[in-house]
């Protein structure tokens, strides 16, 4: 009851926000989700905003289970954009069938670095994973830039390369803009829910995070495991650092990604680490995000001004009384 | 290199330093209290936007220094609530308060884009009329640069040298032995949230009050994060911050002057300094106990009934 309420009020302040602007909220409201739910196009366009979602909330969630809390996501999204972007200029010539899983492989490998270095430094007991993926998210990003500017850069622009070839480009689907991507978030959740399901690995992994020590009383390799998850997560999220420049945008852009690695650690958490969880929450971020560049172009507020009602709703999620909390895994 | 050019740099660097330092002040005294803010980028956004335009509107560089120093302190209190009152998780909540200040700053400044102000006077230093022309030219500083080497010291007496300050860093320490010593580990808390949010909008009001002295949308371009990463840096030490952010934008600074002594360095690999050497920083650390974060950092404080 209580936790509908606010929920209410996260919509209520948000509308106060659009009134304020010289808008009816209400209409806009109405616009946001009949533009978002209410037609093929607007669903097609929700689902394009939720693939990488998908992906960078798996990256945070996999590291959960055995207790480490990957922020690096933003990073290893970049990195393994990089990566495929460098697959993507040097084998051009290259046909679809060769060189996407070159793409994806790199894309995967970039992350799978970025992620292999707190793995390591965790392992060893050096440096605390939360700290050192937060300081990589950092410098991935300039390291974009650094090729982009300096050497990838299109004729005509600074900040882009040139478009990808269309062999570089991941087919779409049903004649939309949702791209493979999806098909790759969706199985890859699959595949997590059924090893922490019923794989030895998963058994053991649960072991890790439920009690460290007697997990490792039991013989069980934690450095290793903790090592390989987080390589695994950096592919994982650098797999959406690939589908985003081969399948969403088809060039990289310098600074492209405005938070999606950080916004699939708050998905992640928010869904408690389940997969069905993470497809539920990335679809209602997703809808909040599509419907910002409605707002943008009909009431005229700049596009970001939508992080505000999705903060809102995070806010309350994040308020709501601690009983009904399942557990605290990011 | 002449001593002119040199002074340049020099005056660059504490420019461009000053809203880092007061910023990484500020992260200071709320990771010392147990509190660690990654939404400080946001605090960051919303401030400067307020800051700049209430500066614009009023004429008056000073009441927005002062609305901006306010609204990091709000910006501050919705964190406060989400993991003191509600015990939300840190990291999440952080992060939705960067999102929050993303969207918000964007509204606050949407009808400031390209506005022109009269930025913070700057004053000449005492006793540099006396230099040649160019030499005073670059000594001319604004009240906040003036500020921030005495706040620095204001804030290291105030953490290490009163009660307030012993008590933050117990509860940052330990808030259940803090709470049974009769401190109030939540109030304490929300109280160095309150001075950090006020520290980190005076670094956001120099940053768009005296030194860009415009509006654009996500200008603080990851000062947030260097913050966080200077806090480390530091030690969560207020006197090794000032050295650490006036550090690494000397470097930058550098990278300006070998320009156009024509040697190229790419500014995106000299703008990785701060984080790389923070991290090998923490690797020659090794985890050792001893120079260890705040013992509570990051922990949910679910109180002592």
């Amino acid at each position: 009851m209580r936790y509908g309420g606010m929920a209410l009020l996260a919509f209520v302040l948000f509308g106060l926000i659009l009134l304020i602007s010289g808008t009816d909220p209400i209409r806009s409201y109405r616009d946001l989700f009949a533009s978002t739910l209410g037609s093929a196009y607007g669903l097609s366009e929700v689902v394009v905003v939720m693939t990488p979602l998908l992906l960078t909330a798996l990256a945070v969630a996999l590291p959960a289970r055995i207790g480490l809390i990957n922020v690096g996501g933003e990073g290893q999204l970049y990195m393994g954009a990089c990566l495929a972007t460098w697959g993507a200029l040097t084998f051009g010539a290259l046909p679809a069938w060769l060189l996407l899983p070159i793409m994806v492989l790199l894309g995967m490998v970039g992350g799978a670095v970025w992620a292999l270095i707190p793995g390591v430094l965790r392992a060893r007991g050096i440096v605390n994973e939360t700290i050192s993926t937060l300081l990589l998210n950092s410098v991935a990003p300039m390291i974009v830039s650094f090729f982009v500017f300096g050497y990838w850069h299109s004729p005509m622009d600074t900040n882009k390369t040139a478009v990808f070839s269309p062999s570089a480009r991941l087919p779409t689907l049903f004649g939309t803009r949702i791209d493979l991507g999806l098909i790759l978030g969706l199985g890859l959740l699959a595949v997590f829910w059924l090893v922490m399901r019923s794989t030895r690995w998963g058994l053991e992994m649960r072991a890790l995070g439920g009690n460290p020590q007697a997990a490792r009383l039991n013989g069980i390799p934690a450095r290793r495991y903790i090592v390989g998850v987080m390589c695994l997560a950096g592919a994982v999220a650098g797999l959406a650092g690939m589908a985003q420049v081969s399948g969403y945008y088809g060039v990289l852009l310098a600074n492209f990604s405005r938070g999606t690695g950080f916004m699939g650690f708050l998905v992640s958490w928010l869904a408690g680490g389940s997969p069905i969880g993470i497809v539920v929450t990335s679809f209602v971020v997703a809808i909040i995000l599509t419907g910002g560049n409605l707002l943008q172009l009909t009431v005229g507020v700049p596009y970001s001004v939508v992080n505000i009602l999705l903060a809102m709703t995070l806010f309350v999620v994040l308020a709501r009384p601690s009983f009904t909390r399942k557990r605290s895994v990011p | 290199m002449s001593p002119l050019a040199l002074l340049g740099v020099l005056s660059s660097a504490v420019f461009s330093g000053t809203s880092l330092l007061y910023t990484t002040l500020g992260e200071i005294v709320g990771e010392r209290s147990g509190i660690v803010n990654l939404g400080l980028e946001g605090v960051l956004l919303v401030s400067a936007a307020s800051g700049f335009s209430v500066t614009s509107l009023t004429g008056n560089p000073y009441l927005g220094v002062l609305t901006a120093m306010i609204a990091g302190g709000l910006m501050n209190m919705i964190l406060g609530y989400l993991v003191l009152s509600r015990k939300a998780n840190q990291l999440a909540s952080g992060l939705a308060l960067m999102f929050f200040g993303f969207g918000l700053s964007a509204w606050i400044g949407r009808g400031f884009v390209g506005a022109r102000i009269v930025g913070l006077p700057r004053l000449a230093l005492p006793g540099s009329s006396r230099l040649p022309e160019l030499y005073g030219s670059l000594l001319r500083f604004d009240l906040l640069i003036y500020l921030s080497v005495p706040v620095a010291v204001a804030i290291w007496w105030l953490l290490f040298r009163t009660r307030w300050g012993l008590g933050v860093r117990a509860v940052g320490e330990s808030p259940d032995t803090a709470y049974a010593s009769g401190r109030d580990p939540r109030l304490l808390r929300y109280q160095a949230l309150w001075l950090g949010g006020m520290l980190a909008g005076a670094g956001a009001a120099h940053l768009s009050i005296a030194y860009a002295m415009n509006w654009t949308e996500y200008m603080t371009a990851g000062r947030g994060f260097i913050a966080i990463a200077l806090a480390i840096f530091a030690k969560w030490h207020p006197l090794r911050a000032v050295v650490g952010a006036l550090l690494f934008s000397a470097a930058v600074a550098f990278q300006l002057l070998l320009q156009s002594s024509g040697i190229q360095v790419s500014p995106f690999l000299l703008n990785t300094i701060p984080y790389v050497l923070t991290l090998v920083v923490l690797i020659a650390w090794g985890g050792r106990r001893r120079v260890a974060a705040p013992a509570s950092l990051g922990r949910v404080y679910q109180g002592a009934e």
